[in-house]
């Protein structure tokens, strides 16, 4: 069965703290970090979007690989804050990573699980050996309107995943994967709408939880093993708190969350969070441990996946920037004026 | 400003991955790419050679009074880039808080340039960011 052969991440160097918006907007700074579980968010720079961010995570991904980027025949890329409404960001992808012309390419949104929609498809292809490799990403910009709580979280990063089925390059086989979706109106965003709504509250119980839940619970029903014969678990993370409720609800351990839990210092990166969440632990991975990812996208639904690392992520690591050592590159902090001005908020005309 | 697909598409290859061109006489090396080597003349043939994007800044400045396309994006680094393969290439420098100087490690980083107003095409390329 299909596997991971690489991957890379990105995110912008821009961050703005929770103090610097809740200040604007006269609230309780303490309490929403409490509250979220979030310190501060990434910004991307006036000159980054989805397709910028894309790009650098799919370069990292196919030095991570070792592969030549021209035995690509899909690319996928999922995001809700594609740069144009009609026009491929996959198409400037495959472009800028010099991956040749016969490629299978198409943009994906399905709120913040595109990217691991991606990643089944590019598994159907590689299995039915109509690819050799396929690539997954998850990138985004995402909005959140000035005085929304989504302004806390909001941020922008991705990460690209290279699936494969070649023996010595499957850095982690891709055990089995499910998918629970329904239609529920949690969170959404219409044509030609700057900023997304949702349902408040709603977005809790009936939406994130409910869908996680049974995904997960779906795969550890169809698989036969339950939360203890995991080494880590990735939830997608909204914000800081809703992954370590549910991982609690459904019997996995802080221990084992600890690595892939990146939105109390990034936020939430839509698309990217759950792929970046899953970077951050193959990093850390050893040969024969076992990794859940669970993935949520508003409107709705969940892709769960069991993961089983094998030996020859050694071979690859070194390869790529690890995701917490580019995290912790040269931040450079933003005021909320400046974070307005980047996000293009304020109206020129 | 470019207002073309044309122009825009004819150039992506080389904006998007620094793609330049070799004389095989001779093997100078060109970013952007020349139709004829300035040593050898006319009569050599020239192959692609895509460059890998790492070098070192060889000059720059900060603009200041920018042309209307960059109006926003002021004050920012242009400067000319010793590529590791030898050629000179100008480009964006990327601001990340930390002083420039000549001599500064850089690498190519993919970054949009600049859009069309609010309906029109988005640019893509490479700008130059401080390792």
């Amino acid at each position: 069965m299909a596997g991971i052969v690489g991957y890379g991440v990105h995110f912008p160097i821009y961050r703005i703290r929770v103090e610097e918006i809740a200040k604007v907007w006269n609230e309780d700074a303490e309490a929403i970090k409490n509250g979220l579980n979030i310190k501060e968010k990434t910004v991307p720079g006036r000159d980054e979007d989805a397709a910028t961010i894309a790009v650098e995570a799919a370069r990292r991904a196919v030095r991570h690989a070792g592969i030549n980027a021209k035995e690509i025949g899909a690319v996928y890329v999922g995001s809700e804050s594609h740069p144009y409404a009609v026009k491929p960001t996959a198409a400037t992808v495959i472009e800028a990573i010099d991956a040749g012309n016969n490629v299978m390419a198409a943009d994906l949104e399905f709120a913040c699980k595109a990217g691991t929609a991606g990643v089944q498809m590019a598994m159907g292809l590689v299995d039915s050996n109509m690819v050799k490799y396929g690539m997954a990403i998850g990138s985004d910009t995402s909005q959140g309107r000035p005085g929304d709580a989504l302004e806390y979280t909001a941020s922008a990063g991705g990460a690209a995943f290279i699936i494969g089925k070649e023996k010595g390059k499957v850095i982690a086989d891709i055990l089995k994967t499910v998918s629970y979706t329904t239609d529920t109106p949690d969170f959404w965003r219409r044509e030609g709408a700057s900023f997304p709504s949702h349902g408040g509250r709603f977005t809790g119980e009936p939406a994130y939880f409910k869908h996680i839940t049974n995904a997960t619970k779906l795969l550890l029903e169809e698989t036969g093993m339950k939360p203890a014969d995991f080494t880590y678990a990735i939830f997608h993370q909204p914000n800081g708190k809703f992954p370590v409720n549910v991982s609690k609800q459904l019997g996995f351990t802080e221990k084992q969350i600890e690595h892939g839990l990146l939105t109390p210092i990034i936020g939430n990166t839509y698309s990217g969070a759950s792929l970046l969440g899953l970077a951050a632990t193959l990093d850390v991975a050893k040969a024969g441990d076992r990794i859940l990812v669970t993935s949520f996208g508003s409107g709705a639904g969940s892709d769960s996946f069991a993961i089983e690392v094998t030996d020859s992520i050694e071979a690859a690591r070194g390869r790529t920037t690890k995701v917490k050592d580019l995290i912790g590159r040269n931040k450079v902090y933003i005021d909320y004026a400046t974070y307005l001005k980047n996000r293009d908020t304020i109206k020129m005309k | 400003m470019e207002r073309s697909s044309a122009r825009l598409w004819r150039k992506i290859r080389a904006r998007y991955n620094l793609v330049g061109n070799e004389c095989q006489s001779c093997k100078s090396e060109y970013f952007p790419p020349r139709p004829i080597c300035k040593k050898c003349g006319k009569k050599t043939e020239m192959a692609v050679k895509k460059f890998a994007g790492n070098g070192e800044v060889y000059s720059f400045t900060k603009i200041r009074v920018p042309p209307d396309t960059f109006r926003e994006e002021a004050p920012y680094y242009v400067g000319v880039i010793k590529l590791e393969e030898g050629p000179m290439v100008e480009g964006h420098i990327l601001d990340d808080g930390r002083e420039i100087k000549i001599g500064t490690k850089v690498r190519a980083a993919f970054r949009r340039m600049y859009v069309e107003g609010d309906e029109g095409l988005i640019h893509y390329q490479f700008k130059f960011e401080p390792i």
